[in-house]
């Protein structure tokens, strides 16, 4: 199996047991670089996909929760060529498939090729770029592609069909559906118009659609089960992390299991 | 990628850069979420059916001369150069409406927002000259305008902020990453990406993406326009030499183009020296910097080996900035401009020295490129130049008050 076909893979099989697969966010040291593989380990527990945040300067695209884990990350020294190092080090290594997300320029001050090969080498299945909309991602999507990983494309509530159709017809692993326009970490209410926002968003996908921005809660989980594959929750599990409570036993809660 | 000089000179005269993806060569383009680029099309789209269309121009041209109070004048300091060496002029966009050459830019992308329906404006401020123009133009068309400011600059420019308010604009102050004028950029684009169709966000300077660069030029260039023609009536030829300060690059694009396809006519560009070379004690993007994205657009940038956009420094606030316009890094590449950079230290006295030979209180901005002029000036006795005093110097006063006149007590 290609890298970029375990996350469908992973998704799948979520959906199989009959509940939504969910994509969980962490900030790669945060709250602290000792406990990062813990609590890589902890989330992989409860997650059936793992977003590894790369710590940016100017993180435009995220609120308040993640302008701050981002900036504690930073400040301990957290690079991207450490977070590397810290995936292949993880031994045994994790079964959930792993994802970057990172804003563009820390990947190429790295170089994208050598990313590639680091990538691979880290078992990392893919990449999200929030700030590299797929008109310019050429280049990286053919590096990646040419080691089976994904580029995991974004389309949000105000992506017109057309432009739609073209993305869907380039993702990978799976489509990263933002909720609603705005930053991470707002509550988002889900009324009509996003779940028809997603049925439309799923007709056009040939992949897993995931749900992203604001998800923080049971109740949207379940107001989403049908309209999405899966669900990315960030902002929320961050502040888990930063309360310093369990984020395997939140997870839990969140998907509904008793007895955890 | 290699650039070649000759074809992009061409190409830049003949109006084809930035090409159809928004590059200029290999910088520019459109680095954002994806939440704005239906708002980026939308606005591409808008340019090019207003932009240069008769009924836009004429509108625009109404107010910069009613409003604006354009052309602003060219005005040979004869005093300076008697001190300084070679015959300086200064393209005073001091005197224009609210003190710098930012009116150009906010009152006429203004104009578009309410062509393309905007319900409210947003805008990022530095030194407050962007927030003040944006705050005025908005008035004057009747629409509401936030304005994002640092934090550390509300302080150091306290006077525009209390102008600000009194123009009806609501000021939000950004206490995030390094409160200045790059954390106020992007807070106005986490409030953009809010509301991206609502809302038009008013770009202060030719940075950021596609086609922020090329509008803020096409608004700016007719400081180039005005002075190139405004020298040769009053010369009889063409200057040997035009300079312009650097931040993210506005007011030297604006005066610059012009002249770029006049190979008699030496460019020079100056950048915020601050403290020295080491990392953080400067602004001087394209000395010191390297290439990368920052603000959606792919440019020079100071940042480290990691990626991570450095904190910058300078003494003057419209300057304090890691990157720059995509337009300079290309003129940069090409060495068609030369770009170097003033100290703090250079820059106060620069500031002293129009005060006192020439009776104008020049902003610290504008302040670098008289810098940059003594310099020039020393090495070209005889030599004819212009600078773009792109502002005027009132806002600075908190900073002048501990620096030049606090030395004085």
């Amino acid at each position: 199996m290609n890298a970029h076909e375990r996350i469908g893979a992973a998704i799948g099989a979520a959906n199989a047991r009959g509940e939504p697969a969910v994509v969980a966010y962490l900030t790669a040291g945060f709250p602290s670089r000792e406990r990062f593989q813990s609590d890589l380990r902890r989330i992989a527990a409860a997650a059936d996909v793992i977003e590894i945040g790369v710590p940016f300067t100017d993180p435009m695209a995220d609120g308040m929760t993640i302008q701050r884990s981002s900036r504690i990350a930073l400040e301990q020294g957290v690079s991207l060529r450490w977070i590397l190092g810290e995936l292949e080090a993880l031994s045994p290594p994790l079964d959930t498939p792993l994802l970057l997300m990172s804003y563009l320029n820390p990947l190429l001050a790295f170089g994208l090729e050598p990313l590639a090969r680091a990538a691979e080498r880290a078992a990392v299945a893919g990449l999200i770029v929030p700030d590299l909309p797929f008109d310019e991602g050429e280049a990286l999507h053919e590096t990646l592609a040419a080691r089976g990983l994904a580029l995991v494309q974004m389309v949000t509530p105000v992506t017109t069909e057309e432009r739609l159709e073209r993305i869907c017809a380039r993702s990978q692993g799976f489509l990263y559906a933002v909720t609603a326009t705005g930053t991470t970490g707002r509550t988002v209410r889900v009324p009509v118009e996003v779940t028809d926002y997603l049925d439309r968003v799923r007709r056009h996908a040939r992949i897993p659609v995931c749900a992203g921005f604001g998800i923080r809660s049971r109740e949207q989980l379940e107001r989403l089960r049908g309209h999405v594959d899966g669900v990315v929750v960030g902002s929320a599990l961050v502040e888990v992390l930063e309360r310093g409570e369990d984020p395997a036993e939140w997870l839990h809660t969140l998907r509904g299991r008793a007895g955890f | 990628m290699s650039v070649n000089a000759t074809e992009v000179l061409a190409d830049l005269a003949a109006g084809r850069l930035p090409d159809a993806h928004g590059r200029f060569g290999p910088f520019g383009g459109r680095y954002v979420p994806e939440t704005l680029i239906p708002a980026l099309e939308r606005l591409e789209a808008g340019v090019r059916e207003h932009l240069h269309a008769p009924s836009f121009q004429e509108e625009l041209g109404e107010q910069l001369t009613s409003w604006v109070g354009r052309p602003t004048a060219l005005t040979f300091a004869a005093r300076l150069s008697a001190e300084w060496g070679a015959r300086i002029w200064l393209k005073r966009e001091d005197l224009a409406h609210t003190g710098a050459h930012k009116i150009n830019n906010a009152l006429g992308q203004a104009l578009l927002a309410r062509r393309l329906g905007a319900r409210r404006i947003v805008a990022e401020t530095g030194a407050g000259q962007h927030g003040v123009a944006s705050a005025a133009a908005c008035a004057r068309l009747g629409l509401p305008c936030i304005v994002y400011m640092g934090a550390i600059d509300m302080e150091r420019q306290a006077p525009n902020v209390g102008r600000m308010r009194l123009l009806g604009a609501e000021v939000v102050p950004v206490t995030a990453g390094d409160r200045t004028l790059r954390a106020a950029i992007d807070e106005a684009l986490r409030d953009w990406v809010s509301d991206p169709l609502g809302t038009y966000y008013l770009l202060g300077s030719a940075v950021g993406p596609h086609p922020y660069p090329y509008l803020v030029r096409e608004l700016q260039a007719v400081i180039g326009r005005e002075a190139r023609a405004q020298f040769l009536k009053q010369a009889g030829r063409l200057p040997e030499a035009v300079m312009a300060c650097v931040g993210g690059g506005s007011n030297a694009i604006g005066m610059f183009h012009p002249f770029v396809p006049d190979p008699g006519v030496e460019i020079i560009g100056v950048e915020a020296g601050g403290t020295g070379s080491t990392l953080g004690g400067n602004a001087a993007t394209l000395s010191y910097g390297q290439p990368g994205v920052l603000h959606g657009t792919y440019s020079m940038l100071l940042q480290d080996g990691d990626g991570q956009v450095q904190e910058t420094h300078s003494v003057s606030a419209g300057l304090d900035y890691p990157g720059v316009g995509p337009e300079h890094a290309l003129l940069a590449r090409i060495g068609r401009v030369r770009y170097e950079s003033a100290s703090d230290t250079e820059a106060l006295e620069a500031v002293r020295a129009l005060c006192r030979y020439e009776g104008i209180l020049p902003a610290l901005e504008s302040a670098h490129a008289l810098a940059g002029a003594k310099r020039w000036a020393a090495a070209h006795p005889d030599g004819t130049l212009v600078v773009c005093l792109s502002g005027r110097g009132d806002k600075d006063m908190p900073t002048l008050q501990q620096t030049l006149l606090a030395e004085n007590a």
